[in-house]
Order: C-alpha cells, then structure tokens, then sequence
C-alpha cells in the first residue's frame, strides 16, 4: 500500500509542488491509510491509554510530536544514514524523542506522566513511527515528511479519541475534563445517570470489545460499498446485456421480414 | 523469600496477564496467532529474549547508568541492547542449534518492536524491583504471553471455520475472543486476597 504511493510522491518533489497534494498528503493519514484503523498499526497504547478522553488526547499529543520530530529528523538525514545501518539510526532517533518528550511530560504534565506509565517509553517499540520513517521520511523532503507525519499522528490520536469516546461514555456515564490536563478547570458532564454505567468498558475487556465493535462497522461500510458497486456493475451489465439481445432480435426481426 | 517470588511470578503470569491486562505485545498476539505451531515459536522466542534483557537491562541500568548520572538514557539504552540482542541470539542460535534456528528465526526480528520486552525492561527499573523480582516479573510476563498467544491461536484456528457474520471476520472476532479471555482472566484477580505478599 505504501510502496505503490512512492512514486507518485516522489514525483512530487522533483515537480513543483502541485496545488492540492498537501493536502491528500495530510488527509491519507486521516482516512485512507489512518494507521490505527486500516493499516492496525500501535494497537498497544490504543488499547491501553483509552480509558478517558483525556488520556487518550495526551497519549495522541506525545505520539504526534515523536512522530513529527522523528519524521524530519530522518527525512534530513536521510542521505547521511548508511542504508545496512538504517533501521537501528531510526530506533535511536525515536528513542531520543521519546526521551526528550519523557522528561518533559513528567516536567510540565506530571499527572499525565503518571497516568500514560510505561506506555510513554513504549512509543520507541510503536510500529508506526518507524514504518513512517522507513516507508516515507527516509525516501521523502522534510516538509512532505512532515505533512505525513502531522497526518499520520492526528489520524491516530483521532482514532484512539474515538475508543476513549465509547470507553469513558459507557464506562462512567460521564465525560470529565482537567484531571490530567490541570491547567483546565475541573468539570464533570454527565450524559448517563451514574446508575446506568456499564463499567466492564472501562475494563481491558471493554477495550477489546470497542476495537473489534469499531473495526468490525469499518469493515461492514466497505462490505455495503462493494456490495453496491458489485450490484450497479451488475446491472449495468445486465441493461447492456439486454440492449445487444433487443438489438439482436431486430436485426433477426429484419432478416426474416 | 521463595513465596514472595513464585507468587510474584504467578500473579504477573496469570493475574496480571501481559497481553489481556496490560496491553504489551499486542502486535505479535494479532497477527502471529493464526497457527498453533508459528504461536508457540513466538512465544518461546519472546520468553528467551525477555530473560535475556531482564539479566542484562536490570544490572546495566543500576550499575553502570545511574552511578554514571545518566539515568535518562534508560530507554535509548533498553532498545540498543534489545535489538542487539536479538541480533546476536539470532547469529548463536544459527550457528549452534540450526534447526532451532528453522523454527525461531523468523520470529527473532519481530521481537525488537514487539513492546513487552521494552515493557518489561521499562518496567522493571521505573517500579524500583529487586533483581530477584525483576527475574520473577522476567519470567511470569513471558510465560504469560506463551501461554495466552497459545491458547488463543487454538482458538483462531477454530473459529476459521466458524459461521461469523461477514463484517466480523478475521481480526474483529478474534478480538471479541480476546475480550471473552480477558473476562475469564478478570476471575482470577481475587486469587490471592488474603495471601500477604
């Protein structure tokens, strides 16, 4: 899927750049190869930060600046970096990342330090970050490198807000804001009457089900779609089927007059 | 001495099992769980190299970075010896064992990014344990991972053949099959009330 988008990519960048292409560049992310939801790439911290909104939000936050920085860091070096040597250079600039923005999470956010744990260091292990370096940044200019990193992350912090979306409002009833994000005010907005609370989502349970439920209605969308193109070919096939036999039978009709 | 390790084995094998509640290695349990056999070879190679870090990571961090005043490279530091290691482990087990190699080597370079081993490492220093209890934690998370990637490829091979709604097929069942394993694992969490570790 990447390999095939390469060319035209590349093409890009010799050309001058053509007025729309950043944008798909950016949008790709988002939908068509949004890394969480069709590629099932960093299934990890999507199960495991989406408790809340705000974890998942934050998570999304520290993924996004790894990606973005670590994208152009390679993307400068790319003509640098030995090609035998590649894949462990690129795991050492992530890791740097994920480092740097360690520190400053536990210096500027402690309570989403404390609440992401373990799951910040993990960045370094996320498939994504270097299947972007390898597959794109490595072959790509640093501002297009960057447009696919800032695309690819807000594809996957999207998608993630999404499981915390059905995780908090099933799990809790409520949504509340300013427990990991400080600097907001505290406030709590219930939408389910405590009572009704299906708590089990805010299990790891819950969380394998929300995913599967999710992927599960991607893939039913694309099932109906192709279901639908399939019946329209058909029946187009069928009405040129049946305008050659009506044509046919006339010239038949014409032969034997 | 002896109970507090084998319940801390236990408890990180079982109770707080690596892929059902905290999340680690999803990645691998996903996509290399479609065979029994491919599973169980997995699994084995994730149990070697996780003892393997643990040994080196653990007195690595203690011994040498933090008297250094470097304790901030711990995660750079983890993943160089993570990857290398697997390199390495890969070129021993080739040279002396080649048939082992047939079985394990392609599971080997999935390894580095599979996050359990980074996790346990990672995990092992931020929570201060022991060596003895990192050892524990080593060994319980691992075979954790065996024994859940294992039991849940047996399962998918099952529900291969299962009448699933189409819009279910593939990974959306084998997740609610997760979700079901993590259910059953939920009753274990009282296994130990009672019992003062």
């Amino acid at each position: 899927m990447m390999q095939k988008q390469l060319p035209m990519h590349s093409g890009v960048n010799k050309m001058a750049r053509e007025k729309g292409s950043v944008r798909k560049n950016f949008l790709k992310g988002l939908f068509t190869e949004n890394p969480l939801l069709v590629s099932i790439l960093g299934t990890c911290p999507a199960l495991a930060t989406t408790k809340t909104l705000e974890a998942a939000l934050g998570m999304g936050f520290l993924f996004t600046i790894v990606l973005i920085c670590s994208s152009m860091l390679v993307s400068l070096l790319r003509k640098i970096i030995p090609e035998e040597i590649r894949t462990p250079a690129y795991i050492v600039i992530i890791a740097t990342f994920v480092t740097i923005v360690k520190m400053m999470t536990n210096a500027f956010l402690p309570e989403l330090y404390s609440t992401l744990g373990v799951f910040i260091s993990l960045i370094v292990v996320n498939c994504i970050v270097l299947g972007r370096a390898e597959a794109y940044a490595s072959k790509n200019g640093v501002f297009d490198s960057f447009i696919d990193a800032l695309g690819m992350g807000v594809g996957y912090t999207l998608a993630i807000m999404l499981m915390a979306l059905f995780r908090e409002l099933i799990g809790t009833g409520a949504f509340s804001f300013g427990t990991i994000f400080t600097f907001i005010p505290y406030f709590k907005l219930q939408i389910i009457p405590a009572s009704y609370e299906i708590s089990l989502f805010q299990t790891p349970a819950g969380a394998f089900i929300v995913f599967a439920l999710i992927l599960a209605t991607i893939a039913f969308i694309k099932n109906r779609k192709a279901e639908l193109k399939a019946n329209l070919a058909k029946q187009e096939k069928a009405r040129k089927l049946a305008e050659a036999q009506a044509a046919a039978a006339k010239v038949q009709a014409g032969g034997s007059k | 001495m002896l109970v507090t390790f084998i319940l801390a084995i236990i408890s990180s094998m079982l109770i707080d099992n690596v892929v059902l509640s905290r999340f680690y290695g999803i990645c691998p349990f996903l996509g290399v769980s479609k065979k029994v056999k491919s599973s169980l070879g997995m699994g084995i190679a994730v149990v070697f190299v996780i003892m393997l870090a643990t040994i080196i990571c653990w007195p690595l961090y203690n011994y040498v970075l933090v008297p250094a005043g470097v304790a901030y490279l711990d995660t750079v530091t983890y993943i160089l010896v993570i990857a290398s290691l697997v390199q390495l482990v890969g070129l021993f087990i080739k040279k002396y064992s080649p048939s082992l190699y047939k079985s394990l080597g392609i599971y080997l370079p999935l390894i580095t990014t599979n996050c359990a081993v980074l996790g346990v490492a990672q995990g092992n220093t931020d929570q201060g344990l022991t060596f003895l209890m990192a050892l524990a934690n080593g060994l319980g998370t691992s075979i954790g991972f065996l024994i859940i990637i294992v039991v849940f490829s047996a399962i998918r091979v099952r529900l291969e053949t299962a009448n699933t709604p189409k819009a279910f097929k593939g990974l959306p069942i084998a997740l609610i099959t997760a979700a079901i394993m993590a259910l059953a694992f939920m009753g274990l969490r009282g296994l130990f009330t009672g019992i003062n570790i």
